[in-house]
């Protein structure tokens, strides 16, 4: 195994000034308009304050402003490779906030949407991330090449590849008929092949190991005093998925496992990504095997003046980036007066700073792509 | 067996296998060339709303009931109401305009309307040179015949075909059961109508 340097020792023989320059915010590292003001001393980052707000389009406001339904399809747009746990997140806050029950196979359907949309997240992130380590091109198009399939599945039910719009409250949309169960069989057996082709391109490859062992550690004390969630806590090693804790629509009845990580450096995040999928993949053939027959809606729900009785109610699902909570607060009327976003890739950009400092610059980049933002979600 | 450059040797040949495999297997092969050649879009597909209209196209299955215009959740159609020179309501819209520079192809215009009358289209080739007034779809631009709709979307135009036509079956047998309980009435009392 090659060691990586993770630092240089700085006051040596040069005398060095510190410089602060900015990366972004149309950089194409920084995974959309985001910027990074970076203090530089030689090679190496001596401080890092990310600026936010580019992509601010004040989705919050909106939506008090907006019917219940009339958000739904604003949510797809906060992390746009997961329009369908976000509007699970939402559904899941009305939901718990007026009391609706959710027919059993739309839990069913939900948690494939979901889980295919983790499979896509997590191999177009490390995609990415790989790109961001030098590998221009290969393992993203290879992981799109997958996504593609995804997404036509997701274009087939719902009507659109990335903008889905397609839960509702008490239920989804469009009931899968025996077609799209085949499509969506014929991934969940094809992926398994992707993930071996993918880990043999990838996980021993010795330029990828030198790039992303043992940088940008995240010590699991600070993951969990910084409120991080999902792959990236996970690769800290703190053992911490929703699907678990709070076994929300039928995750109570699946087998499967949550891996950790043992060092918490971008090789972990990489990594703990791969055994998600091979998880999702397991989950996602426990679900096309035991999917009940019966309505995909429940029938009180009204599409149009839906009110919800006064009160507040806080929804959050395991999203492929972390936990991603909606608060609402109600006041019996056909809007919200409470929207509020708990966005995990904004929250877990916020130790982007202590992972960075002591590395080197090119070393930012790939752990800013280890920590798998959207910009979407960053800014709403 | 384990040598140095173990891992990037077996990468290479991934890559190697994906590229020459290209030449030979279809299914790696993922891309198409567009403008010759199209994949054929699903029936759950969708771009932008379009009008359905039955027999002609001055008579929409739309009557301005703007319940759509309310609900878009980005406020990106506006309809005015057809009045008669006494300024009664036609129940037709004289303006639906749709822009769709606005639009974000969310579909609820089509889920709240109660007359089967806004429909999803999946064209999507509709760029235009201009950039304001281009991208408004006037009412002449969005009415398009129900014959269309089938075309494109057979499954859920069956669907709505025979929901319409229950309903108006329905209509019908409550007007006949209507004028035959009127009918009716007016021969069980005669001498009350004579007598007025
Ligand atoms: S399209 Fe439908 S909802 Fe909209 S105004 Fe016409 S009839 Fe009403
Ligand atoms: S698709 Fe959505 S945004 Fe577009 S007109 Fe209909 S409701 Fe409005």
């Amino acid at each position: 195994m090659i060691a990586a340097p993770s630092t240089i020792p700085a006051g040596g023989a040069i005398t060095t000034q510190l410089l602060e320059i900015s990366i972004g915010p149309q950089h194409p590292s920084t995974h959309g308009v985001f910027r990074m003001d970076v203090v530089l001393d030689g090679e190496v980052v001596r401080a890092l304050k990310p600026v936010v707000g580019y992509l601010h389009r004040n989705h919050e406001q909106l939506a008090e402003k907006m019917s219940w339904l009339g958000s739904m399809p604003y949510t797809d747009r906060l992390d746009y490779f997961n329009s369908m746990s976000n509007n699970w997140a939402y559904a899941l806050a009305v939901e718990k906030l007026a009391g609706i029950k959710v027919p059993e196979r739309a839990e069913y359907i939900r948690v494939i949407m979901a889980e295919l949309s983790r499979l896509q997240n997590h191999a177009s992130a490390i995609g990415f991330l790989l790109q961001d380590c030098g590998a221009w091109g290969t393992p993203l198009l290879y992981a799109f090449k997958e996504r593609e399939k995804i997404l036509d599945f997701f274009e087939t039910v719902s009507g659109s590849r990335m903008m889905c719009n397609y839960f509702r409250f008490g239920g989804v949309r469009v009931d899968l008929n025996d077609e799209m169960l085949a499509m969506a069989r014929k991934i969940v057996a094809e992926f398994p092949k992707f993930l071996d082709e993918f880990e043999k391109l990838m996980t021993t490859n010795e330029v990828v190991l030198a790039r992303c062992q043992r940088v940008g550690i995240l010590p699991k004390e600070l993951a969990i005093a910084g409120s991080i969630s999902g792959p990236v806590a996970r690769a800290s090693g703190v053992e911490y998925d929703i699907r678990k804790v709070d076994k929300y629509g039928v995750y109570g009845q699946l087998e499967f496992g949550v891996p950790v990580g043992a060092v918490g450096d971008v090789y972990d995040r990489y990594y703990i990504r791969v055994l998600e999928m091979r998880e999702s993949v397991k989950i996602l053939q426990q679900v096309l095997r035991d999917i009940p027959a019966g309505p995909v809606q429940a029938v009180e729900v009204k599409l149009r003046g839906f009110k919800i009785p006064a009160g507040d109610g806080y929804g959050r699902v395991e999203g492929a980036k972390g936990e991603l909570g909606f608060y609402l607060v109600s006041e019996g009327g056909p809007k919200p007066y409470r929207y509020h976003i708990r966005p995990p890739s904004f929250i877990n950009l916020t130790v982007l700073e202590d992972m960075c400092v002591g590395h080197k610059v090119a070393d930012a980049i790939i752990i800013l792509g280890s920590i798998d933002i959207v910009l979407g979600e960053v800014d709403r | 067996m384990n040598y140095p450059g173990k891992g990037l040797v077996e990468g290479l040949a991934v890559t190697a296998r994906n590229f020459v495999g290209s030449y030979f297997y279809k299914d790696r092969l993922t891309t198409v060339q567009y403008p010759e050649e199209r994949i054929q879009t699903p029936e759950n597909s969708r771009t932008f709303p379009f009008l359905v209209f039955d027999e002609s196209p001055d008579k929409p299955r739309c009557t301005a009931c703007k319940i759509c215009e309310v609900e878009c959740p980005p406020k990106c159609i506006y309809i005015v109401m057809d009045r008669d020179d006494k300024g009664k309501p036609l129940q037709r819209p004289k303006a639906f305009d749709i822009d769709i520079s606005v639009c974000m192809q969310c579909q609820i215009c089509v889920e709240v309307c109660p007359f089967e009358s806004i429909k999803m289209d999946n064209d999507y080739e509709k760029s235009k040179y201009g950039r304001f007034n281009d991208l408004v779809q006037r009412l002449p631009d969005l009415l398009k015949s129900n014959d269309y709709y089938r075309q494109i979307k057979p499954v859920k135009a069956a669907e709505v075909d025979a929901k319409l036509k229950a309903e108006a079956e329905a209509k019908a047998a409550k007007k006949a059961a209507a004028v035959a309980a009127a009918a009716a009435k007016a021969a069980a009392t005669p001498p009350a109508g004579s007598a007025t």
